[in-house]
């Protein structure tokens, strides 16, 4: 975990309110796992003052650099949208728990399914998945067509389907009556209705769940994302999103 | 001797600067960044009698140029504190001083008398300002009688100074002061966060889960200086101030109020190398403002014989 002063590359709106911002710092490689995150600052001065966790959408070792899929509604990612190449983003990351790829091998097959902004990490776990020869599909929920991005980069990988709420794109609906029964892994990352959803799917060797949490610090010490433990009787056990995730498996934290 | 090395009730401090309770936690994830010894002291996060998980999330929430929060004391406990957290920190040379919250006075006095005989706690922050619990915390801070009870009986338990954390949330923060300096505390440490609220546009509700909650960053800078501006003047026991300060210039606003040490709360959040920063910033600052001991500058504010112009060489 690391400060970066980092560069900006670019930054495109791909759909409605949908920014990719790719940034360059020397110190980005491969050590930025899929799930991880970084926690963004958005401007120089006090307000807003807090940073934004965002999480890795891309990563390209040998050139260093990180790309990011965040949505502009509040006054830090408005703030961020605004930024040109060559402005600096400070960013501390890799930050959480990610995903747990090493443990996911060839032949294996995986469900990846995402929800809205929570697509994004899932791009860069689909890489790396593939890269180890897992036979990985996705489905992708969003609200309408014109928040929907990155569906051909994701064919490039495997199958997509995607379904939006109003069914103005896609399949009509919600993206748990997408997914059949066969599968190794389930890796999801999206709201809280939808991963409740998702918990009790029958993978034969996993399922993790990637949360999302308004955070303070981001590094475990302010104690704001913290979650209750399932299981726990005395209800004084629990995790904090934001260092012992974003990424837990299924069954181990109240969602 | 450093012109940065303060002398407070029990702190031997190699400058004037700590992390603030409740923003650093027991300083565990902060040592990824940087040594811990290069700070003043920590004032670890607060400790009850037994653990606490805390309040529902969302428990935090942004403000213009601040922050709220309603953790809710989320805590390990006395036990886990004494027997993990502070044999941990001390593998650094640094004071700490133990943040000590309860619902009852015996509460107060349990964990006192114990967190106390820590060989690196060298005082205790009593804290009786917290705004985020049902019991305790910030009723023993806004009812003089019992600000008093309360300091009195950790006085007579505790074996380090006790320093009180008022609350900005009374109509007169000098009458607290004064009340717990005449119970017997050594020191102060002021301002706790302001009681507050954000309502969400989309719900009509509020965005904390507990309604409201301490509100805390650049935001408060002014109120706690006054404070601090105000107590100062009447009383003769030293002051922590804190209430978002981020930088050096902030330090010395500070020590002009009246402290005579200064804590850095939520700006750790937004920088995690803010206090060593603001440490390494500290003597330029004094060389510009022409003066040779950080301590000269405290309560120059109200000082009639000082003024910063004249005085510079």
């Amino acid at each position: 975990m690391r400060q970066l002063k980092a560069e900006l590359v670019s930054q495109t709106e791909i759909a409605y309110s949908i920014f990719e911002v790719i940034v360059y710092h020397e110190a980005i490689d491969e050590q930025f796992q899929p799930g991880q995150f970084v926690h963004v600052k958005a401007g120089n001065g006090y307000d807003p003052l807090l940073r934004r966790p965002i999480s890795i959408c891309h990563i390209d070792p040998e050139k260093h650099l990180l790309t990011m899929i965040y949505r502009a509604e509040g006054k830090g990612t408005r703030l961020l949208a605004k930024m040109v190449p060559g402005g600096v983003v400070d960013l501390l990351g890799p930050l959480g728990q990610g995903f747990p790829v090493e443990s996911v091998g060839a032949g294996d097959t995986a469900w990846l399914v995402g929800g809205g902004i929570g697509v994004p990490p899932l791009y860069y776990l689909s890489e790396e998945l593939t890269k180890r020869g897992v036979t990985v599909k996705h489905v992708h929920g969003f609200q309408t067509e014109s928040v929907v991005f990155y569906e051909e980069k994701f064919k490039a990988l495997g199958p997509v389907t995607i379904t939006t709420a109003d069914g103005s794109y896609g399949e009509k609906g919600f993206v748990t009556t997408q997914l059949d029964h066969d599968a190794d892994y389930l890796f999801a990352c999206g709201p809280s209705p939808m991963l409740r959803a998702l918990e009790s799917y029958p993978a034969k060797k996993g399922v993790y769940l990637s949360l999302e949490q308004r955070m303070g610090c981001g590094i475990g010490a302010c104690l704001a994302c913290v979650c209750h433990v399932q299981g726990d009787e005395t209800g004084l056990a629990y995790r904090k999103v934001c260092s012992d995730g974003p990424v837990f498996r299924a069954g181990e934290v109240v969602l | 001797m450093s012109r940065l090395q303060i002398e407070l009730p029990g702190l031997q401090l190699r400058n004037p600067i700590m992390p603030a309770s409740g923003c650093f936690g027991f300083g565990r994830e902060y040592s990824q960044f940087y040594k811990l010894d290069q700070l003043g002291a920590i004032m670890v996060k607060a400790t009850t009698a037994e653990p606490r998980f805390g309040n529902p999330t969302p428990r935090v929430a942004e403000t213009t140029s601040g922050m709220l929060n309603a953790i809710g004391l989320q805590n390990p406990g006395l036990e886990k504190v004494m027997n993990e957290e502070l044999p941990w920190l001390s593998q650094y040379d640094v004071p700490i001083i133990a943040n000590v919250a309860g619902s009852t006075i015996d509460d107060y006095v349990s964990v006192a008398k114990r967190i106390s005989t820590a060989p690196n706690v060298h005082a205790l922050e009593l804290n009786i300002s917290c705004p985020n619990v049902k019991e305790g915390g910030l009723a023993f801070g806004t009812v003089p009688e019992t600000a008093y009870e309360v300091t009195k009986a950790v006085k007579d338990v505790s074996s380090v100074p006790v320093y009180v954390k008022l609350s900005p949330n009374v109509t007169d923060i000098v009458q607290m002061a004064k009340v717990v300096e005449k119970a017997g505390a050594d020191g102060l440490t002021m301002i706790n966060t302001l009681l507050g609220m954000r309502i969400d546009l989309k719900t009509g509700k509020p965005i904390l889960a507990n309604g409201a909650g301490g509100l805390s960053g650049p935001a408060i800078k002014p109120v706690a200086i006054r404070m601090i501006h105000q107590v100062s003047q009447q009383v003769n026991i030293p002051i922590i101030g804190m209430g978002g300060v981020q930088t050096a210039e902030d330090v010395v606003e500070y020590f002009l109020a009246g402290a005579s040490a200064v804590a850095v709360g939520t700006a750790n959040f937004v920088d995690p190398f803010v206090c060593p920063t603001i440490i390494e910033a500290l003597p330029a600052l004094l060389n510009e403002l022409g003066v040779d001991h950080i301590s000269e500058l405290t309560g120059r504010s109200w000082k009639k014989e000082w003024n910063l112009q004249s005085s510079s060489h």
